[in-house]
């Protein structure tokens, strides 16, 4: 059976579903939305307004027994940057959709009425259903519902209050195999859901079926190949499962890349308090779990279970980004506070990155102390939700909440606040943040792993040689990765293990039955960048939203008394290809 | 002799210890620092530092250098 797109039109509350048209057939993921996007949504329209598209669309490896496949991602015009926007996510929503032969879900219009709609995707049908039960309610409390309805295995993404309010850092969360939930992180796509009028998409699991896979023999092969390449690299068979990604504390910390106090310093004296070391032993300690996946065939596993002194659930998926920026950009010492605060956030529905930057950034606001978990938690679980003024301006996102309280000091990128990687320090992840079409974005292009870990070989971080290239490359091969439906841990073993690549771009071939070489994967990638570039382009996103925020020019950033030193022309080189 | 704070990070502190100030000859080196926790065995050596700067395992230590080592890591 042939995968196929379901079209919604929320208008007039109907659907279609369409043969795949053969310039999309060898996208998938982020290539397929990006595309979509690109050749659907008019770039000069309201992202809240009828003409925004919002667009799932599971990797072209999702569905099937590749290890680490099952991301889904989503794009639309982004309502925090004015940009295209993708985010991609684990949970189960990507391997189901792909089962039941769903290769793109397009939702498009906007009703009349006012009321919320579930989306109940099944084979070849899209129920929409009225939920008035469901307004107002939060994540969890949608699960539970869904959870009543239908076959625990259901697919569902989901906004909570803060989506319903069309907020910038509103989220789309999906549900994850342990019944918990992960995020379509950055960018406001929950608000855009939420302007669609749509509380849930379920997609339901019961009638699905196997992905076909064109050479299985072929596919076994290369897919054994894949996994021991995964298993056996130290960052992504050690680390990441013993630490999550929240080993990364100490190393920025240590290389003075640690954003601290809005990101004034580069390093904190109590990074031990959260630092993925400290972390790790405090699961073990009190009965969580240090491994676990956001979704099924994870072999990687650097997500954790993090419960309380008494054993009570608190959070999953703790990410080094949130940790970091509750704990030093915005001064939380104590990881039980950041681990109570992430998991209302994922109640919520909003990004945790953009929502603890721009904490960050209330504290210059003076509208919160450095460090006051108390007040952050009452403003994330009272203001933000209930919509009071201080809430909607949390709401907004760090871009907006500086314009507001009149600031220069603002840590933002096409209006998106930047995470967890001191750009002064780490050049080449500044000229991701800088050029990347998402807006500041550490997955785009994680320039981390040369500047900082040693991965794929080395660029000393406080100088300019070699980043602008750097960059360039590791979002090429991130946005075709991103295309496979692949974690982009994948990349760990891939910079470094001759094998590996080679594999998954085998894997590829025996399920489509093509003959793809490692340089047309790349070509892929670059095509990417480019219609997103060229969406930008047309929003009206120029040369001059390339550039990181003016302070860093003129304020030093200790301890390295680094300085951010590019000029716009060496930025705009990155486009030369 | 001078004295160098070691400051191990993941893997490498287990059965070991966080920071610590050592005595070493003058001479040293950062890739004799590595081979006399017999780190190597646990994990192959990702990151060195000293002073917050990445260093090549021959660098040589000075009285009062901070040195962070760490196994292969990483996250995003
Ligand atoms: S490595 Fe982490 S992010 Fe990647 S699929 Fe596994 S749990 Fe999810």
């Amino acid at each position: 059976m042939a995968d196929l797109i379901y079209r919604v039109n929320m208008t007039n509350l109907s659907f279609k579903i369409e043969e795949v048209p053969t310039e999309w057939m060898g996208l998938g993921g982020r290539a397929l939305t990006s595309t979509i996007v690109a050749k659907e949504v008019d770039p000069e329209c309201h992202p809240l307004g009828p003409n925004n598209k919002l667009v799932f669309a599971p990797g072209l490896l999702s569905g099937t027994s590749a290890s680490n496949s099952g991301r889904n991602s989503c794009g639309a015009k982004s309502p925090l940057t004015g940009g295209i926007k993708e985010s991609n996510v684990g949970g189960t929503s990507a391997q189901i959709m792909s089962k039941l032969g769903v290769k793109a879900l397009i939702i498009e219009g906007m009703p009349k009425k006012n009321a919320f709609y579930q989306l109940h995707v099944t084979k070849n049908n899209v129920e929409f259903i009225e939920v008035p039960e469901l307004v107002g309610k939060d994540n969890y409390a949608v699960l539970d519902a869904m959870a009543a309805k239908y076959d625990k295995k259901v697919a569902v993404m989901t906004i909570g209050r803060v989506g319903e309010m069309r907020m910038n850092l509103a989220n789309i969360s999906v549900k994850d195999p342990g019944g918990k939930l992960r995020s379509h992180g950055r960018g406001g796509l929950g608000a855009v859901m939420g302007s669609k009028k749509i509380k849930c998409i379920t997609v339901d699991a019961a009638d699905y079926k196997e992905v076909t896979i064109a050479d299985p023999e072929k596919f076994k092969e290369a897919s054994k190949i894949f996994t021991k390449a995964l298993q056996e690299n130290p960052i992504s068979g050690q680390g990441l499962p013993a630490f999550g990604t929240n080993v990364l504390v100490n190393i920025l910390n240590e290389a003075g890349g640690l954003p601290t106090h809005n990101f004034r310093e580069g390093n904190w004296e109590f990074a031990e308090n959260i630092c993925g070391e400290t972390m790790a032993e405090t699961i073990k300690a009190r009965g969580g779990k240090t491994t676990h996946g956001c979704h099924a065939g994870c072999v990687i596993q650097c997500s954790q279970v993090y419960n309380d002194k008494d054993g009570n659930y608190l959070t999953s998926g703790f990410e080094y980004e949130t940790i970091w920026a509750l704990g030093s950009n915005f001064g939380i010492k104590d990881l039980d506070m950041i681990a109570k605060i992430d998991g209302l956030m994922d109640d919520l529905g909003v990004d945790s990155i953009e929502a603890s930057v721009t904490l960050g950034l209330a504290v210059d606001a003076g509208i919160v102390a450095y460090g006051d978990g108390e007040k952050a938690y009452e403003l994330l679980s009272k203001d933000l939700p209930q919509g009071t003024p201080i809430g909607r301006i949390i709401g907004s996102g760090t871009h907006v909440l500086g314009k507001i309280y009149g600031l220069t000091h603002v840590p933002t990128v096409k209006g998106q606040g930047i995470p967890a990687y001191e750009p002064r320090a780490v050049k080449g992840q500044g000229i991701t943040y800088a050029t990347s079409t998402m807006g500041a974005d550490h997955t785009s292009g994680y320039a981390v792993a040369t500047n900082i870990l040693n991965s794929g070989g080395y660029v000393d971080p406080l100088k300019k040689e070699g980043q602008v290239e750097l960059a360039r490359n590791l979002q090429i091969a991130t946005a075709a990765v991103d295309s496979t439906g692949m974690c982009i841990f994948v990349a760990f073993p891939a910079l470094d293990d001759p094998k590996c690549l080679p594999a998954l771009v085998d894997m590829i071939n025996a399920r489509f039955g093509c003959s793809l070489t490692i340089d047309d994967v790349v070509n892929l990638g670059k095509t990417i960048l480019k219609t997103e570039h060229e969406f930008n382009i047309k929003a009206g996103l120029g040369k001059a939203d390339d550039r990181l925020p003016e302070f860093m020019k003129y304020e030093t950033l200790p301890p390295h008394n680094a300085i951010w030193d590019f000029s716009g022309e060496e930025i705009d080189e990155f486009w030369n290809f | 002799m001078m004295t160098v704070t070691v400051k191990l990070f993941a893997q490498y502190r287990d059965g070991r210890f966080k920071d610590e100030k050592i005595e070493y000859a003058k001479g040293t080196t950062a890739q004799m620092v590595v081979d006399a926790l017999e780190l190597e065995g646990v994990s192959p050596l990702g990151v060195l530092m000293v002073n917050g700067r990445h260093v090549d395992p021959s660098y040589h230590l000075k009285e009062g250098d901070e040195i962070a080592l760490f196994p292969k890591i990483g996250g995003g």
